[in-house]
């Protein structure tokens, strides 16, 4: 008798990680704005607090910079807490605790401490919400030593990622974007991962094109390799997955291959993840081996905006990604010499 | 909440210093319970060594022989010593910028510390921290930082991990006047407050943050209003007066011990030197070169020595002793740390993460 295979959400994939956390690590709890209602992390923390009690699962005031601190402090004396932010654009509040505290403390006090502090924010995006409940700021985050970025893109990595950022011992960015709580899929039992070991993926292998993206724009890469296979141009897609720090092996082996390298990301283009990518591959590829020169999809340097039709032209589409990745297979000649 | 034994005010007011803000006022010998005799000899001692060592690294930043900041406890520190005296082990401590005087009072080697401020892979932050980023977890000092209030938050949530853990420890936060500006104080004393967490604030009010005066920064002197706001149980004392800072420390640890929640302390103090650096920076804010000499009469050490020797603790031969014994611990401990080796080069990528490498240039 065949089985239908059971799928899972990516918000239901974090909660599987949260589960699995809390049973099995007595050091872990949850701290964060709202993690007591149903609406502001989505489905991905759903009745945590009946299952594991409010001691662990704990609703906080409205204090990002305190709350992100005391997970901190809390990190410092054995406990793996994860601090939530349910919008990107809060937990800036709380900037001075995870940039100049939490990713210095290792190695400012001569690598006797260890801060195994999570901070998990949702990027939560479109719906006309604007500027300031819109940012992602992944390069930002991933611009600072000591601090580790991951950004998962499918429900296994959500899960898994989750729980490689908790039991890493150095504090951890992990952002989940809301955009990609639609995916579904079968589930692999949960295996503990080394952070450290953890990185960029190739989650799709083709000769002409490069695309390299993270989180929600890897899975538009993914969708655009589709497209674009049907098109006659196959791609090597790379899910970055660990924004920092960044082992660009993988993406420069990959540039070698094609010749052509497409960088999207979803956040600003400059100083972005984006250039960063760009970067990391043109300092190691001879320019002789590359047949065009390397091109970025990302958010423009504006913020976002809350009319429809400037928020449909403002984010990258799989259609956008297609047409960019037929301009720089088919414009080799006139655009690099 | 109670008032605290240790203040003096007639009328107990949250708002207002009263006559521990006049400089001219508390110059007399300290009122000494013979009981607490053997623990003031050795906070004098104590007291003395970090005058010592303070006064070493000031002639060594004025030479340029330690180049990096040092904000300098000399003239505050009783405040370090008095609360250090009920901290046992289990307990985390967290200071700030300056913090020198919280690290020796905790029992920190001032070795450790003479071999970080200048760099050296000996040091108490194995040479990657200097003056401003401490650190001694045996010793219960579990971090120091220049960041003005940032390591409040920190307290609080060591604070919440000690309760979880229900084994009666407690957290101890050092902040200045200047910190209660921050709103990371104003969130963790709510935080604190409505957790019931195990956390002793401990403000050392020197009215200085770095240049102004707290006239001009704040509409009241006393610190301990934002204390009342969070319903947060305080007390204030001479925060020159070991015995006043030792009872007023005593009760409010026993509170939080007994699970109470937090308490906070107002230790009314005043710094010699400038807010950073070796000069006593007479020409900064409101009469400045006015007050020091009077707050000088007001010094914490002297004072005590001069009550323990009318009680008949301390002996005069015995007082010179303790300082002659402090010069030649620091001025072994710096000879020693001047030999000492900087921090290998790899330490500035092998100490970035665990188990990985940070990029290279």
């Amino acid at each position: 008798m065949k089985q239908t295979p059971v799928t899972t959400g990516y918000g239901a994939a974090i909660r599987d990680g949260f589960e699995y956390l809390l049973q099995n690590h007595p050091s872990v709890f949850t701290i964060g704005q709202g993690l007591w209602s149903p609406w502001y992390v989505g489905n991905s923390m759903t009745d945590l607090d009946s299952q594991f009690g409010r001691e662990r699962v704990i609703d906080t005031p409205v204090s990002e910079l305190g709350c992100t601190g005391a997970a901190l402090g809390a990190a410092l004396c054995g406990y793996r807490p994860i601090v939530i932010h349910p919008r990107v654009d809060f937990m800036l509040l709380a900037v001075d605790q995870i940039v100049t505290q939490a990713a210095k403390w290792r190695s400012m006090f001569g690598g006797q401490v260890c801060a195994p502090i999570t901070v998990r924010a949702i990027i939560n995006r479109g719906g006309e919400q604007g500027a300031q409940h819109s940012q992602s700021l992944q390069s930002w985050f991933a611009h600072i030593p000591g601090l580790r970025v991951v950004m998962p893109s499918t429900p296994t990595d959500a899960r898994d990622l989750l729980i490689a950022s908790v039991l890493s011992d150095d504090p951890v960015l992990y952002l989940d974007d809301r955009w990609l709580y639609g995916l579904e899929e079968e589930l692999p039992p949960i295996e503990e991962r080394n952070l450290a070991q953890e990185g960029p993926r190739l989650t799709r292998t083709g000769q002409d094109l490069t695309l390299v993206g993270c989180s929600y724009s890897a899975h538009l890469c993914r969708e655009a390799a589709a497209r674009l296979s049907a098109n006659g141009i196959e791609c090597d897609v790379i899910d970055i997955r660990v924004l920092n720090p960044l082992d660009s092996t993988l993406m420069i082996k990959s540039a070698k291959k094609t010749g052509r390298v497409l960088a999207v990301d979803g956040d600003w283009r400059s100083c972005g993840m984006a250039a960063e990518v760009i970067a990391s591959i043109s300092e190691a590829v001879d320019p002789r081996v590359m047949r065009a020169a390397p091109r970025r999809v990302t958010l423009p340097d504006a913020p976002a905006p809350t009319s429809s039709p400037l928020e449909r032209s403002y984010y990258p589409t799989v259609d956008y990604i297609v047409q960019r990745a037929l301009a720089l297979v088919g414009a080799q000649q006139e655009t690099f010499e | 909440m109670r008032a605290s034994s240790a203040d003096t005010s007639a009328e107990r007011n949250a708002f207002s210093l009263g006559n521990l803000a006049d400089a001219g006022s508390y110059h007399e010998p300290l009122l000494i319970d013979p009981l607490d005799n053997e623990a003031l000899m050795s906070g004098l001692q104590r007291m003395i060594l970090i005058r010592v060592v303070e006064e070493k690294i000031g002639d060594m930043v004025s030479q340029g022989v330690v180049k990096c900041p040092c904000h300098l406890v000399i003239g505050q520190e009783a405040p370090a010593v008095g609360v250090a005296g009920y901290v046992r082990k289990g307990d985390r401590v967290f200071g700030a910028h300056r913090s020198h005087g919280h690290f020796l009072a905790l029992g920190g080697s001032p070795h450790g510390l003479l071999a970080e401020v200048q760099g050296k892979d000996t040091g108490v932050s194995r040479g990657m921290g200097g003056s401003m980023h401490l650190i001694d977890i045996p010793n219960g000092l579990f971090g120091t930082v220049p960041i003005v209030g940032a390591t409040i938050p920190i307290a609080v949530g060591a604070g919440i991990a000690a309760k979880m853990d229900g084994n009666g420890d407690m957290a101890v936060s050092f902040f200045g006047d200047g910190a209660t500006e921050e709103g990371a104080f104003h969130e963790s004393m709510n935080l604190a407050s409505t957790m019931k967490a195990p956390v002793l604030f401990v403000c050392e009010n020197n009215f200085f943050s770095s240049h102004l005066h707290i006239n001009l920064r704040q509409p009241d002197s006393s610190v301990c209003r934002y204390a009342e706001a969070h319903r947060v149980g305080w007390a204030r004392a001479d925060g020159n007066d070991l015995a006043a800072v030792r009872t007023a420390t005593k009760e409010a640890v026993e509170a939080i011990r007994a699970g109470e929640g937090p308490r906070f302390l107002e230790l009314v103090t005043y710094r010699w030197r400038g807010h950073v650096g070796h000069r006593e920076d007479e020409d900064v804010g409101v009469k400045r070169k006015d007050d020091l000499a009077a707050w000088k009469l007001r010094d914490p050490i002297s004072r005590l020595a001069v009550s323990l020797e009318a009680n008949g603790a301390l002996d005069r031969q015995q007082l010179k002793r303790f300082w002659t014994e402090a010069h030649t611990v620091v001025e072994e401990a710096w000879a020693e740390a001047s030999h000492d080796q900087y921090p290998p080069a790899k330490a500035l990528l092998s100490r970035v993460y665990s188990g990985t490498m940070a990029r290279k240039r």
